[in-house]
């Protein structure tokens, strides 16, 4: 495949990522380096081969459904950039 | 509008929020209510280097589900990462399942005006929730609470073979009755605890093609999902009849007023890029996993309808009623355990045990009676002893207040017992003549409704201990006599 601005500007969008528009033909070139790169992949035949999607063999690695809480309300609301004494308060995702 | 010539087509996307005490990939509460994000842990809040684990209560909910609705559970499940991005869904992505639903087929029986419909289920995935956004408590920001994030859900897709507002709203009823049999949800969808979409479209009746469907979100009731189809059903065919096209587009529903308006148009398609989730391992679910959950399963609405209809030869209304709930039907079911007089007994439920219930705004599991003792009353009843209307009205509140009471002493000491005594019986009657001797005369001219009267006196002079039945039948010999 080949990447044009037109795809940078969707997956920018798919990202939420923003840019200069003066980067984005830098952008291109560099995904479609990439992507040329990837592509050496397929040269090997991989016909009737599974795709590998497991680093281990291992399966139905569960738990039991019993609940308990290892952090508290201000643990977890510690690292947000914006928050009050019960939430996490981000900029308006939807227009009123 | 020319609504004849058109065809509803839907299919549905139910979202059953799972009755687990823990989430579906993480440890902490899944329990609804809780101080906002209290019920937390570094896995919900997407911390790197965290890794999910996964809840094996959800599995068996779902297997539970898929034999429920005859479905076929997959083998080997992986689970996939839905990606997007919203503030509620700090990961970026929903772990869920793509390519391997664990329930694949079955279907979902819907009765509507005593004709059964199947209604094909394309699949059941397992996959999790996430947190809450609330837009308008502030001017800037919107408020983000993540107790629900991660809180595991069945997504349950149906066929587009609905083809009415009235189907949908039976299926989703069939639904929930299914999800509160099994226990695996509270089937709440004010709270939002079962959820549904709404995928709509019309076409020209006979057409082979399907119409551009519209998705419809955010009904929080049953009757405001057939609400929505309906306007949608009506506006979509004006959009037709006036050469519009109609737009794929996702609307929400106004509850308001009855409307759906625009969410977002299709300007940028959503793209998830869907891909395994490298992080949970495969999930086999076996044959012998399979036929343990089947041992655990519990009775469903469908198969003690058949029974109560079939074995117990109810009528479809009353085996409608008392299959509606578990609690209900289970009790019932136990009350047939103690009488044969299976009629009397869905009699009982239905009447004065509902409006107990209704009175008093209890549960089922609330009512303070054995089955037993429900059983005591109609063996009185089918024995002579005590007429319906004593029962009902005098010892079955009586026992209520005292459910250790025993039925035949309290109505003795009462005097609640039916008098078989039939000179006393014979006295009444002669009494209720003596006292309308005009009423006679006109009853013997043919105005042989003054039956009435003459049977109110005898019920007034025995204080209603009268068996009605057979007063009846004396009254109208006495009176044949004169």
């Amino acid at each position: 495949m080949t990447v044009n601005t037109t795809v940078v500007d969707e997956l920018a969008h798919l990202a939420r990522l923003s840019y200069k528009n003066e980067a984005k033909e830098e952008i291109v070139s560099d995904l479609n380096k990439i992507i040329a790169f990837v592509e050496k992949l397929n040269e090997i035949d991989t016909d009737g081969i599974e795709p590998l999607i497991y680093m281990v063999d291992e399966t139905n690695v569960v738990r039991p459904d019993i609940a308990h809480l290892e952090i508290s309300q201000g643990d977890g609301l510690k690292n947000a950039p914006k928050k009050d004494s019960d939430y996490f308060r981000v900029p308006k995702v939807i227009e009123q | 509008m020319s609504v004849d010539l058109y065809e509803l087509v839907v299919g549905l996307e139910v979202h059953i929020q799972l009755l687990t005490k823990s989430k579906a990939y993480s440890a902490d509460p899944a329990e609804y209510g809780a101080l906002p994000n209290t019920n937390i842990s570094v896995i919900t809040l997407g911390h790197p280097g965290t890794l999910p684990r996964f809840n094996a209560q959800v599995a068996e909910y779902a297997v539970k589900l898929g034999l429920a609705c005859g479905c076929e559970i997959r083998r080997e499940n992986q689970f996939a990462r839905k990606n997007y991005f919203y503030a509620d869904l700090p990961k970026g992505y929903q772990i869920t399942q793509d390519k391997t639903p664990i329930c694949t087929g079955g279907k979902i029986r819907i009765k509507l005006d005593g004709v059964v419909k199947d209604i094909a289920l394309t699949r059941i995935h397992m996959e999790e929730d996430a947190g809450k956004s609330m837009h308008d408590q502030d001017a800037y920001d919107s408020l983000v609470d993540l107790n629900r994030a991660g809180v595991p859900l069945l997504e349950m897709v149906s066929e587009p073979e609905l083809r009415s507002a009235e189907e949908a709203y039976a299926y989703l009823t069939e639904v929930r009755k299914l999800v509160r049999y099994l226990e695996i949800c509270d089937g709440n969808m004010e709270e939002g605890s079962m959820r549904c979409d709404a995928n709509i479209s019309v076409r020209v009746r006979g057409a082979k093609e399907f119409g551009v469907k519209v998705e419809v979100k955010n009904m929080n009731s049953i009757r405001n999902v057939q609400r929505a189809i309906e306007f949608e059903t009506k506006r979509q065919i004006s959009v037709i009849e006036s050469q519009g096209i109609i737009d794929q587009e996702t609307r929400s529903f106004d509850a308001v007023n009855g409307t759906t308006f625009s969410l977002r148009s299709k300007e940028k398609a959503n793209d998830y890029r869907y891909f395994p989730e490298p992080d949970l391992t495969p999930l086999i679910v076996t044959p012998e996993y399979i036929e343990e959950v089947r041992q655990m399963m519990p009775p469903l609405p469908e198969a003690l309808h058949d029974r109560f209809t079939g074995e117990f030869g109810l009528s479809e209304y009353d085996a409608g009623i008392l299959t509606d709930s578990k609690p209900i039907a289970l009790y019932f079911a136990d009350l047939t355990s103690h009488t044969e007089n299976y009629k009397a007994a869905a009699n009982w439920m239905n009447g004065p045990v509902k409006s107990f219930l209704n009175e008093r705004a209890l549960e089922m599991h609330q009512f303070p009676l054995q089955a037993a003792k429900i059983a005591e009353l109609i063996a009185l009843i089918d024995a002579g002893k005590i007429s319906f209307s004593a029962a009902s009205q005098k010892l079955f509140p009586y026992l209520t207040e005292h459910p250790e009471a025993n039925a035949l002493e309290v109505s003795e000491t009462n005097n609640w017992l039916q008098n078989e005594d039939s000179a006393s019986m014979d006295e009444w009657i002669q009494e209720a003549i003596a006292r309308y001797p005009e009423k006679v005369l006109e009853y013997k001219g043919g105005k042989t409704g003054l039956i009435g009267l003459f049977m109110g006196e005898v019920m007034k002079l025995s204080q209603g201990k009268a068996d009605p039945k057979k007063a009846n039948q004396l009254m109208r010999d006495a009176l044949h006599k004169i």
